[in-house]
């Protein structure tokens, strides 16, 4: 059987071509009018048809908040499981079953709160999940209590004094698990966050996407800054692999590495640095991963960094592979042979 | 190594105990001592007992590891109560033990190690061998250290090196005692010190020289034999419960024709079946170490939603974190098995002290109605068959097992008459391949008549692709659904299916039928129970004996079982949980007797308590 160049490894090819529709799954869709992750469910199903997989090897998997039922609206295979656990129950399904696609759809308490252990572990050990993180900032199913991403200060129900902690910036936190993968969009943005699925889905291994999606009940306009278009050219750069990474009206911002320092700068003229996220020292990456704070004012989006190396799964299944080839008679005789691999005596 | 010319004693049974320093090899005698006795064809029962520490400080109480192994010419049922024999390799050995011996019973210390300093460490001011104060027993004073080093120094072995194979010094010495084969012990130490010939020389020549020292001394005058049991006709080995619970695992991989995939995380005292079953990726097994307990059943739900046969080793505090996990796999009706090997509890307790007191968290510890079945096996070679019938409801019924094993059954081993593979049970239950419903449609949660499991069909399936989840399912169809009238029904229905799986009746051992007394039990309790039975009966005492397996649910005679009986007496290593159910369920005042030191029951406790129940009401 043919098998698709996307995500890699054993999955088949559809014998037909679906469309964005074949994705829809018939169940009514029921996220807040005008909320962001609307759109990315019309961008991933409207990219999905570009895996050229059949539907039922694809599964995506969530865990618990408003962006976790996403798996319902999809006509694949999927699972809406418990709270921030979606990396470990895909783990299971990816290593185990190698000829599907696993998609894991989370949020920023699901996955950098409760969940945070397990998408650290899944990172490092390079698990061939694709992890979408919609990045809203808030708890919304829970009706608007800060998040792991809030900024420090964020007066919400449960802090009306504001928040005492710092947030994660998630491109960092994933840079530091390890990820070979990383990359930040922008639910609005149907063509950049196609290009990067489509990217994330071509990456062997875990790839992590932090779609930043607004919140228009709890968190409206979080990301306005580098949305709207009369501040955007000035707040949002641009990473695209092999350019120069230079921003602004007038194209006049430079991201620069000045002599001597272990960061990266934002200057106005300056010598750009040319963007490539294949270099393997994540040094790189994470300089890039800093520019951009809490508030948005320099907001690199695109892939920081894209890397090879084995998958968690490739590995199992190799050892899998290699210890099957020892196999010797039936799994029968097989078990009978382990069975009396010891020191034996017989009763006559 | 001749017979030599003592006198030889017959005894029906012997327990001896070998007790020392966590350093000295204790645990590997132990085994090595019950591996000759299994090939002699006694019947045996073992029990280790070690410290959590890995190296406590050397010579202290806290420090002491002990192996104790029970043989004898007819079948037994325990490890045995009291040893005959205590072998103490220092002060320490033998003050934590010496309690446990019967008047007459021999004790061999190793000399060299009753230092001042040593003895100091564990409180002594005077030697115990020199105060008196073991009159009552048979006292061998063996200078075993330097024995052993002395023997070696002709090979030219270090002293070091000499003086870490004392064990085989005294293994050779009570395996000369009690007449046993050595050819075993010889081939272990050729395979275990493969590379390092000069260690396998060393151990041997020290087992040899253990050997002779008991021919031509003085200190022992007499040599016993303990005849071959008779068994029933058969291939055996000797194994440990958690062995006997890995085997059984990948027995029922490959009689559910499933690949079986473990997501664990190290604990104590589950760890070990992890460990065997990462060495048996030839049969398929995928095993996962997690990063912590939730990821370990996370990654096992997701692997059962993939087809496998999905399982999690733990212990009582793993079971705690996995609660929400479980009932998940409750509310999506997937196959797994949860395996409790027990530990005394609460928090980290004493993780390598026994207790049964998991079971109200087993059958109740998880939020809302989220009933699963539960098993537990009754000794270290039942593990095998109980992982297998663990397998087979999980499957069959789509849903969580908990199997409760406990540190006693898990760390203990007995002889096992080998099973045929074709013999055991066929568990392998088809996946859904075709559509159920009107139309075309697939309907996740259209169950079968009978069984009420739903269909399992795994990604990678046609026309089946269907969603999942946490969230309350409408019946049929697994939409979304919060109708109160479907919850209702799902509710009951969830706890229907788990009452209509199908278990074995429960058995009754009523000798001649006229026990007035039941005692019930559950888990590793069958074998004192049983000996403590046994006893009771030689002794002209009736006593009734049912043993449970499934817990939930229960078996359905039970309460035609129970009622048949005056009275029920419940022992438990635990508060009474059982005892709880049975009341709350059968209405019946049955009586708790619970024990709760992280040891098991002696067959001499049990006696005596049903003794007294038995003659006195």
């Amino acid at each position: 059987m043919a098998s698709s160049t996307l995500g890699s490894r054993n999955l088949p090819l559809t014998p037909v071509k679906l469309t964005a529709k074949d994705f829809k799954s018939d169940q009514e869709v029921r996220w807040c009018p005008g909320c962001g992750d609307y759109a990315i469910l019309a961008a991933v199903q409207g990219f999905m048809p570009e895996l050229g997989i059949p539907r039922e090897n694809i599964v995506f998997v969530s865990g618990i908040g408003c962006s976790s039922r996403f798996p319902y609206y999809m006509n694949t295979y999927g699972m809406h499981s418990i709270h921030g656990r979606a990396p470990a129950i895909a783990t299971g399904l990816s290593v185990s079953r190698p000829d599907l696609s696993v998609w894991v759809v989370t949020g920023d308490g699901d996955a950098l709160s409760i969940g945070g252990n397990h998408l650290i572990h899944a990172l490092r050990r390079n698990v061939n999940l694709k992890i979408l993180l919609f990045n809203n900032r808030i708890y919304g199913l829970t009706k608007g209590q800060y998040s792991p991403t809030s900024e420090l200060g964020k007066i919400t129900k449960s802090t009306p004094a504001g928040s005492a902690d710092s947030p994660f910036n998630p491109i960092s936190l994933a840079l530091g698990a390890e990820a070979t993968f990383v990359a930040r969009t922008i639910d609005s943005d149907r063509k950049h966050l196609q290009s990067v699925l489509r990217a994330a889905a071509e990456h062997e291994g875990s790839a992590f996407v932090e779609i930043y999606q607004n919140c228009n009940i709890f968190n409206d306009g979080a990301f306005e800054l580098i949305k709207d278009s009369t501040t955007r050219e000035d707040h949002l750069i641009r990473l695209e692999q092999g350019q120069p990474i230079t921003f602004g009206t007038d194209n006049q911002f430079s991201v620069t590495h000045p002599a001597g320092s272990f960061g990266l700068k934002v200057e106005e003229g300056g010598e750009p640095l040319v963007h490539d996220a294949t270099v393997d020292d994540p040094a790189y990456a994470f300089a890039l991963s800093r520019l951009s704070g809490s508030d948005l004012g320099t907001t690199p989006i695109g892939v920081f960094r894209n890397v090879q190396r084995p998958s968690y799964d490739e590995l199992i299944t190799k050892q899998l592979v290699d210890a099957k080839a020892q196999a010797d008679g039936t799994p029968e005789q097989m078990l009978d042979g382990l069975l009396g691999k010891a020191d034996t005596w017989t009763i006559l | 190594m001749s017979a030599g010319a003592k006198r030889v004693e017959q005894l029906d049974r012997v327990v001896i105990r070998f007790a020392g320093d966590s350093g000295d090899g204790m645990q590997l005698t132990g085994d090595r001592f019950t591996s000759e006795t299994a090939q002699l064809g006694n019947d045996i029962s073992t029990l280790p007992n070690f410290p959590a520490e890995i190296r406590a400080p050397a010579g202290t109480l806290p420090g002491v590891s002990s192996f104790q192994v029970h043989f004898a010419d007819y079948d037994i049922l325990t490890p045995g109560d009291s040893p005959n024999v205590l072998v103490a390799m220092n002060p320490a050995a033998l003050k934590a033990n010496v309690a446990d011996l019967p008047s007459g019973a021999d004790i061999i210390v190793n000399t060299d190690e009753f230092t001042k300093r040593n003895l100091a460490k564990v409180g002594y001011t005077v030697s115990p061998l020199e105060d008196g104060s073991l009159a009552d027993f048979a006292v061998h004073p063996v200078a075993l250290t330097s024995m052993t080093v002395g023997a070696l120094a002709e090979l030219g072995v270090a002293k070091k090196d000499g003086e870490r194979a004392k064990n085989m010094f005294a293994l050779g010495l009570l395996s000369w005692m009690y007449s046993r084969p050595f050819e075993s012990t010889l081939r272990f130490l050729e395979t275990k010190f493969a590379k390092r010939p000069d260690l396998v020389a060393a151990n041997k020549a020290a087992f040899q020289a253990g050997w002779n020292f008991g021919e031509t001394t003085e200190s022992f005058t007499v040599r016993y034999e303990v005849k071959p049991a008779r068994m029933k006709p058969g291939t055996y080995r000797n194994i440990t419960g958690n062995q006997a619970l890995a085997l059984g695992l990948v027995a029922a991989s490959v009689r559910s024709k499933l690949p079986l995939f473990l997501g664990a995380y190290p604990i104590t005292p589950a760890s070990d079946i992890l460990h065997e079953l990462s060495k048996h990726k030839k049969f398929g097994i995928t095993t996962v170490q997690a990063e912590d307990e939730i990821a370990a059943i996370g990654a096992a739900v997701g692997a059962s939603y993939g087809g496998a046969l999905g399982v999690t080793t733990t212990s009582g505090p793993g079971v705690a974190l996995k609660g929400e996990t479980i009932s998940l796999a409750i509310a999506l009706e997937l196959p797994l098995v949860i395996v409790d090997v027990q530990r005394a509890g609460p928090s980290t307790g004493m993780p390598t002290k026994t207790e049964q007191a998991d079971l109200n968290m087993a059958l109740y510890g998880r939020h809302g109605e989220a009933p699963l079945a539960v098993i537990a096996p009754k000794s270290p070679s039942d593990c095998f068959h109980a992982a297998i019938e663990a397998a087979r409801i999980a499957l069959k019924y789509r849903t969580p097992v908990i199997l409760l094993s406990d540190n006693y059954v898990a760390n203990g081993s007995e002889p096992w008459l080998l099973p045929s593979a074709d013999e055991l049970p066929d568990i392998s239950v088809g996946f859904t391949t075709e559509p159920n419903g009107e139309d075309g449609r697939f309907l996740p949660y259209l169950r079968d008549p009978e069984t009420l499991a739903r269909p399992w069909a795994i990604p990678g399936t046609p026309g089946l692709e269907h969603r999942i989840g946490g969230l309350e399912k409408a019946d049929k169809t697994g939409d979304i659904s919060y109708d109160p009238a479907n919850h209702e029904h799902m509710v009951r229905t969830r706890a229907a299916r788990i009452e209509a799986i199908e278990v074995p009746d429960v058995e009754v051992e009523d000798a001649d039928e006229s026990a007035r007394v039941l005692v019930l039990g559950w888990g590793s309790t069958y074998g004192p129970i049983g000996a403590a039975c046994r006893a009771l009966r030689q002794r002209g005492l009736p006593i009734a004996q049912a043993h449970l397996r499934h817990l939930a649910p229960l078996p359905a005679n039970l309460g035609e079982v129970l009622a048949a009986y005056d009275k029920v007496v419940i022992p438990e290593m635990n508060l009474g949980q059982l005892a709880h159910v049975i009341r709350a369920r059968y209405l019946i005042d049955a009586v708790p007797f619970n024990q709760v030191s992280g040891l098991p029951f002696t067959a001499a406790t049990l006696e005596n308590m049903l003794e007294d129940v038995v003659k006195n009401g």
